[in-house]
């Protein structure tokens, strides 16, 4: 299944600890490093600090409706299967301000706000993480417009991705095709070998200034028992999925828009969203405005929206999608369908969240799955 | 499409496509009781081009910002016009605009009415309340090139006399040897002598040749649909039938998520769409 041919740099081998010594020579280059931490009993991204190290002996149990920290009693770095929050936060914040205006008494100026963009080191993105960020690449940049906010943050931005040794409980990424192995879209790959002669961390380089970067990380060339190994662990996580999404989803979902199993979902959704909020595809945003108390000056800013929500398709007279059905089908629709005739490919990356984070448990695989085997 | 290099906040570039630049009103005329007419001049100087059926984002300073179709002369690059319902908020604080005020918009977005298409058909407008504003510039524009179009056809409901957009205007029209223009009111009093009842009654009676004939449709969306179905039952072509879709939008450009209709983006892939093309959309509800 996976070949590592690698145009860079042969493959490395590092002692676990060369994970914490990647960052920090990310972070001598000027990288702003943004890792996982454990924080409140879950998994976080945030900028890995000074007195940080990356946090060892980790895991989680996953299910509908519920998400557990555990501990390994080991010290792998990177048994815990998806965070709650993507990267997505980072490269598209949940609220952005556009811009201000200012009126006095014959002008009215719009002042764009930019912020000034931070070199961004994204660390330890797993495979359908990564697929995620090449999704939202092609929501903003769709060929007419691109959004100079999100460009300035991705563009230049170092990709570290973490191939999984251990497949989440909710994870699919193996039937969307988006994982647990990948061969491009990072500068440095890094697959963690546990229990299987001594820890260790298999290391590629994906680009030109990824090779630099590991040339100066302490290390050892890997031998073809190394890729061997790999290759059988990632082929081990994939099978050990046991969710799967139906391969013609989209023309099944297509075709069913009046299947009864909406009213079934229907009846169980909460329409809060949270699948929404989790989801590390999911771009939809409303704006949002402020002004000083004398109104000379307002503000603009976006930020994150769910189809879920009343608001989100009113037009004067009433909302289009009125119905917890209505609004169901079209998130799933959206994800599974319609994102082809958009985008070209499924909006959905087999992470899991939306499972794990639904509070009372609705599985988008259960459900493409129930509309599957009854299809009209 | 646009080139790369030129797109609006291209991965190369700067600017953001969701910063509007500001327009002051250089008048403003009262339509009907809550519909205004804006005409707005860019205070930076700049042409405005546009094509017949495309909007704007207008912004009021700290208020909000909403679509507008654009209603001026397609001809006219330094004023731009837009007819205007208060309905709500942003709407509401547009309509209470005074000359000198100051708006902000972005544009022009969406795809056009098929105005290049329609050359050599008879064309059919066919409008139901402020739907006639998008379509104004496409009749405007057909006035002025009446030469390419065989029969010149608007067709107008409202729901009162009172609720008629442009009535001078239409009014004048009706007067031209060289187009046909029917109106119809849902309810009126006894002053008014002209017709009363639905659109659709006017596609009916209209006279067009139906297999040389193209369709624009602007109104409420029932009225839309009653209106292709009773075109397609004199026989004009699907495909020659287009519509105009509105859905809540926040962006424009495709990166807000709002305005989506199956796997159209309304903002990008319409407001015009060819009915022949989302006919199966249609026939969802609350898609
Ligand atoms: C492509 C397009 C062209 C349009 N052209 C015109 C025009 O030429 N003249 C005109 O009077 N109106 C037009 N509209 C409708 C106009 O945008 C709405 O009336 C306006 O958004 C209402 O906002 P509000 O704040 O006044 O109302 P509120 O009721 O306070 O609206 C709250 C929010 O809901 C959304 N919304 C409400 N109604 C609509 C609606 N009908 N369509 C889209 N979003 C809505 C807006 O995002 C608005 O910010 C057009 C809409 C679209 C999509
Ligand atoms: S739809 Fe669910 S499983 Fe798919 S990418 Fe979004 S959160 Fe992950
Ligand atoms: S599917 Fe679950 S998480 Fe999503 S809106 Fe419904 S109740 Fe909330
Ligand atoms: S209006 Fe935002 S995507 Fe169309």
């Amino acid at each position: 299944m996976v070949c590592a041919v690698n145009k860079h740099l042969d493959a490395r081998l590092l002692d676990p600890a060369g994970a914490d010594e990647l960052v920090r020579a990310l972070q001598r280059r000027g990288f702003s490093v943004i890792a996982p931490a454990i924080e409140d009993d879950i998994v976080v991204l945030r900028e890995y600090g000074p007195a940080d190290t990356l946090p060892r002996g980790y895991s989680d149990t996953q299910d509908g409706g519920s998400y557990r920290l555990t501990r390994t009693g080991d010290d792998r770095l990177f048994a815990y299967a998806a965070a709650p929050q993507g990267f997505k936060r980072v490269l598209w914040p949940p609220r952005q301000t556009l811009y201000e205006s200012r009126r006095t008494a014959d002008r009215l100026e719009i002042l764009p706000v930019t912020e000034e963009p931070k070199k961004l080191a994204l660390f330890a993105a797993r495979a359908c993480e990564i697929d995620a960020i090449a999704i939202l690449d092609g929501v903003f940049d769709n060929g007419d417009f691109a959004d100079p906010g999100y460009w300035a943050r991705r563009r230049d931005a170092f990709v570290v991705l973490v191939e999984c040794g251990r497949s989440g409980d909710t994870c699919f990424c193996a039937s969307m095709g988006t994982g647990p192995a990948r061969e491009a879209g990072f500068d440095i790959a890094l697959t963690e070998i546990f229990g299987n002669g001594p820890h260790r961390l298999l290391a590629r380089a994906g680009s030109e200034r990824g090779a630099e970067v590991l040339a100066e990380i302490a290390g050892r060339p890997a031998t073809a028992g190394d890729a061997d190994d790999r290759n059988r662990m990632l082929a081990e996580v994939a099978a050990a999925q046991a969710r799967r999404m139906p391969a013609d989803v989209a023309a099944i979902l297509a075709a069913n828009p009046e299947h009864a199993r909406w009213n079934a979902v229907a009846e169980r959704c909460l329409t809060c969203g949270n699948c929404t909020m989790v989801c590390p595809t999911c771009f939809c945003s409303t704006t949002e405005d402020s002004s000083s108390l004398d109104m000379s000056t307002a503000t603009r800013a976006r930020r994150w929206d769910s189809c879920f929500t009343i608001d989100y398709s009113y037009i004067h007279g009433g909302a289009v999608r009125a119905s917890a059905r209505s609004r169901y089908r079209q998130w799933i629709s959206h994800k599974l369908s319609t994102w082809h005739e958009q985008f070209g490919r499924a909006g959905c990356v087999g992470c899991g969240r939306c499972i794990t984070w639904c509070p009372v448990g609705i599985d988008i695989v259960e459900e493409a799955n129930a509309i599957a085997a009854s299809s009209a | 499409m646009r080139t790369a290099g030129e797109r609006p906040g291209a991965p190369g570039g700067s600017a953001d496509p969701m910063v509007p630049r500001p327009f002051r009103v250089t008048r403003r005329r009262r339509e009907t009781a809550d519909t205004f007419t804006l005409d707005l001049v860019a205070e930076d100087g700049k042409p405005f081009a546009f094509a017949p059926g495309q909007f704007n984002m207008l912004y009021v300073h700290g208020v909000g910002e909403v679509p507008i179709s654009i209603s001026g002369d397609p001809a006219d690059g330094t004023r731009l016009v837009h007819t205007i319902r208060a309905v709500g908020k942003v709407s509401a604080a547009l309509c209470a605009m005074k000359r000198g005020d100051l708006v902000a918009l972005r544009g022009p977005y969406g795809k056009p009415w098929p105005t290049v298409e329609a050359e050599g058909h008879d064309v059919v407008f066919i409008a139901g309340g402020v739907g006639l504003a998008p379509l104004r510039p496409a009749i405007v524009h057909a006035i002025a090139n009446r030469h390419r179009f065989g029969k010149v056809i608007v067709l107008y409901g409202a729901r009162s006399p009172a609720d008629m957009l442009f009535a001078e205007e239409v009014q004048r029209w009706r007067g031209l040897f060289s187009m046909e223009v029917d109106a119809t009111v849902d309810r009126a009093g006894p002053d008014w002598l002209g017709r009363v009842g639905v659109v659709t009654k006017l596609v009916e009676r209209a006279e067009f040749d139906p297999a040389h004939t193209l369709a624009m449709i602007c109104g409420p969306e029932v009225m839309m649909r009653f209106s292709v179905e009773m075109l397609t039952r004199r026989g004009v072509a699907e495909d020659r039938i287009y519509v105009s879709m509105e859905r809540n939008m926040k962006c424009a450009v495709g990166f807000c998520g709002h305005c989506q209709w199956g796997s159209a983006f309304v903002c990008r892939d319409g407001p015009v769409f060819r009915h022949d093309r989302i006919a199966h959309l249609n026939a969802i509800r609350e898609l």
